[in-house]
């Protein structure tokens, strides 16, 4: 069974802050396709549509019937642990300075053996194991395998940690906590056990409902954030940068115009200071220190979280400029996570359907609570994801899309 | 002649019998801009972006690029602000003669009724009363309302917002009927966020301070500071906004000319002086 994690201790100021080291990284492009599975947190194997044998490792060909006719299928993961080992020595740095590391063979029950990581609390072999893809350090799928039932504190596994985002222990800043999904958030991070959070709000002298109570939280400390001034986002990141463990960037203005509805172009310069400048103002003064604090012990800097929208993959146009706003942003979220790969920081990116809040009154059901995006973003924390589609419309227009992008556009322009 | 005034202005200033007062606030990201509905156009506030500051990207040289409103932080408003004042000629920041920029203040101490009360309304009375102090307010003239609000250094103090809106000073219906029409006075300054009081929406008509003021052509100065540091009558200011062409306001940087405590003493001495002489006249012409 996991020993529950204990909070850390202080950091000795006297140690060098360790420079991260990654996991072996590189994928030929056909392997990637387990990565991109894994970046939504599914566990998916190339299936031969000629003569269904199910492949792993990823492969040209099926190697079986040799067909080209591969399709990545979801998997359920259930299968045997085989044998385990225990890895006292690597030549890769990343496992090196983790050492020892448990290793297993599994026989996943659609078919291929495969070689997995191995949570602590999986019994001796044979025994019933689940494997995960999970995107490790290196930013790939790696696949885990943990025990076939939940057991206690399984999430403090040391190995499994260097896999996830767990806010426990963590310090998180939330950069705009007055918004019903911030609100939520805090306390879901809260309740996740971070350490610290803190809780930014803009343009101190409007108070919604809630927001006052948030203060009296005692892992609550509220800061002074507007990501429209520079300025003050540069002061804050010298404040707190260097401590900050988890981003989560909240802050999101969002009207309902398309391009003629509205004269001029003061909302959508206002969602694009906020939603795509706000993220390149905390980009540039919080990344630095994040990645250099990639290896800084049991709680490193981790990650980073985008609260985009589903529009930001095709323009809805009754929210046009807002969707607008959000493509620029998941633009530059790429951008930021192919800066954030070197140090082993994850980048998340939530595309919540239209949430139920002020700005979407006039949308009809089904919408999506506050409480349920907040939770869906403790899970991504929690878990191995990196993209994270919120509710049943996101999932909804992400299969219409993957299925074709110009019939989704033609869809969505016939719903104004 | 106008040269010995103009060299007498000098050394005065110069030898500090007339000291220059600075009205402006600052303009920086954290003073509070006005509040509207979210989903009406919004004045933006001020924000700064660094261009070069003797690095990569200039190497000798620092500089900012800056946005704002016409009307953030300390500014002034013209006639075509308000849709009473829009058909008015020379009306907008470009065209107001600029004579007009340069002007005597009459200074209304409000700071305890405000005080006692956010909602504070200066009235007719208030502006009697001051008159039977310091004459009759000047056509032509500034009136200011000191409510020291700008000691309000907390943004939130500052806006003083509830569910039922802001609550800040500013002058009744009444009072700004008087000045417009029976004082002719150049304009209405405050140190709240508006000329009108917080509250003023609900008045008839909504924001009379503006509707009546800007729709005689008149003008008004808000987010104003160190009003307590001017006299109550005898201050000139200079408030001249930016040259923007059809501007509705301006951020600008007000200064007073205040003559100092010694040639204060004079100057109400010789106004004493002068009023009796004045009634004296008017009693002969009876």
């Amino acid at each position: 069974m996991t020993r529950p994690l204990v909070r850390p201790p202080r950091k000795n100021p006297i140690l060098r802050t360790r420079v991260p080291n990654l996991p072996p990284g590189s994928r030929s492009r056909v392997a990637l396709g387990l990565t991109a599975a894994a970046a939504r947190g599914r566990l998916e194997l190339q299936t031969c549509r000629d003569c269904g044998t199910v492949q792993y490792p990823p492969r040209e060909a099926c190697r079986v019937c040799l067909s080209q006719r591969l399709e990545w299928k979801v998997q359920n993961g259930t299968g045997e642990l085989l044998s385990e080992t225990i890895l006292h020595h690597s030549n890769e740095l990343f496992y090196r300075e983790r050492m020892p590391w448990r290793l297993g063979i599994v026989r996943l029950d659609c078919g291929p053996v495969v070689v997995a990581h191995l949570h602590g609390d999986c019994v001796r072999p044979p025994s019933r194991v689940r494997v995960d893809a999970n995107i490790d350090r290196a930013g790939q799928a790696a696949l885990v395998a943990i025990p076939e039932k939940d057991t206690p504190n399984m999430a403090d596994d040391r190995q499994l940690r260097e896999m996830t985002c767990d806010p426990k222990f963590r310090k998180v800043l939330i950069t705009d906590a007055k918004s019903p999904v911030g609100q939520s958030l805090v306390e879901a991070i809260v309740k996740a056990g971070a350490d610290l959070v803190w809780a930014g709000y803009a343009e101190p002298w409007k108070k919604p409902p809630g927001f006052e109570k948030l203060s009296s939280v005692p892992q609550v400390t509220l800061v002074s954030l507007d990501l429209t001034d520079s300025r003050a986002v540069k002061n804050l990141a010298g404040e707190i940068g260097g401590r900050v463990d988890i981003l989560i960037n909240t802050a999101d203005h969002h009207r309902n115009y398309g391009i003629t509805a509205r004269e001029g172009i003061e909302v959508a310069r206002a969602e694009m200071d906020i939603n795509y400048f706000g993220l390149l103002r905390l980009a540039q003064e919080f990344a630095p220190a994040m990645r250099a604090r990639g290896a800084d012990g049991q709680s490193s800097a981790v990650a980073w979280v985008n609260l985009l929208s589903i529009f930001a993959l095709s323009n809805f146009p009754p929210h046009g400029t807002y969707s607008a706003s959000k493509a620029a942003a998941l633009s530059l979220a790429q951008c930021l996570r192919a800066e954030f790969a070197p140090a082993g920081v994850r980048v998340i990116n939530v595309f919540p359907g239209p949430i139920d809040d002020e700005w979407n009154q006039a949308l009809p059901p089904p919408k999506i609570a506050p409480s349920r995006v907040a939770g869906d973003i403790v899970e991504a924390l929690r878990g191995g994801a990196e993209d994270v589609f919120s509710g049943d419309v996101a999932e909804d227009w992400l299969a219409r899309w993957r299925d074709n992008p110009k019939v989704l556009e033609r869809e969505l322009a016939a719903m104004r | 002649m106008s040269n010995a005034v103009l060299s007498e202005l000098i050394a005065a200033l110069a030898g500090g019998r007339i000291r220059v007062v600075d009205l402006t606030q600052t303009l920086s990201p954290d003073f509070p801009q006005i509040v509207l509905p979210p989903e009406m156009g919004q004045a933006w506030p001020f924000r700064i972006e660094e261009a070069s500051r003797y690095d990569a990207r200039g190497p000798g040289w620092y500089w900012n690029n800056f946005s704002c409103s016409e009307h953030t932080g300390t500014h002034f408003d013209a006639p075509i602000h308000w849709i009473s004042g829009r058909h008015l000629p020379d009306n907008s920041t470009d065209t107001i003669p600029a004579k007009s920029f340069i002007a005597p203040a009459c200074v209304i101490d409000c700071s305890r009724e405000a005080a006692a009360d956010a909602d504070f309304l200066l009235t007719v009375e208030c502006l009697r009363q001051w008159e039977r102090r310091h004459g009759r307010i000047p056509a032509g003239s500034w009136i200011l309302m000191r409510t020291d609000w700008s000691k309000r250094t907390d943004p939130v103090a500052y806006q003083n917002l509830d569910e039922t809106g802001q609550h800040t000073p500013g002058p009744d219906t009444e009072a700004v009927n008087f000045l417009v029409d029976e004082r002719q006075v150049l304009g209405f300054g405050s140190e709240a966020i508006g000329t009108d009081a917080g509250q003023a929406f609900h008045f008839k008509p909504p924001y009379p301070c503006h509707y009546y003021m800007h729709g005689s052509g008149r003008f008004g100065l808000q987010c104003l500071t160190n009003l307590d540091l001017l006299p109550p009558a005898g201050a000139v200011v200079i408030a001249a906004p930016l040259k923007i062409k059809d501007g509705s306001g301006s951020p600008l940087r007000v200064l007073a000319l205040v003559p100092s405590a010694d040639s204060i003493a004079k100057s109400k001495e010789q106004g004493k002086k002068n009023s009796k002489r004045t009634r004296n006249v008017v009693g002969k012409k009876r």
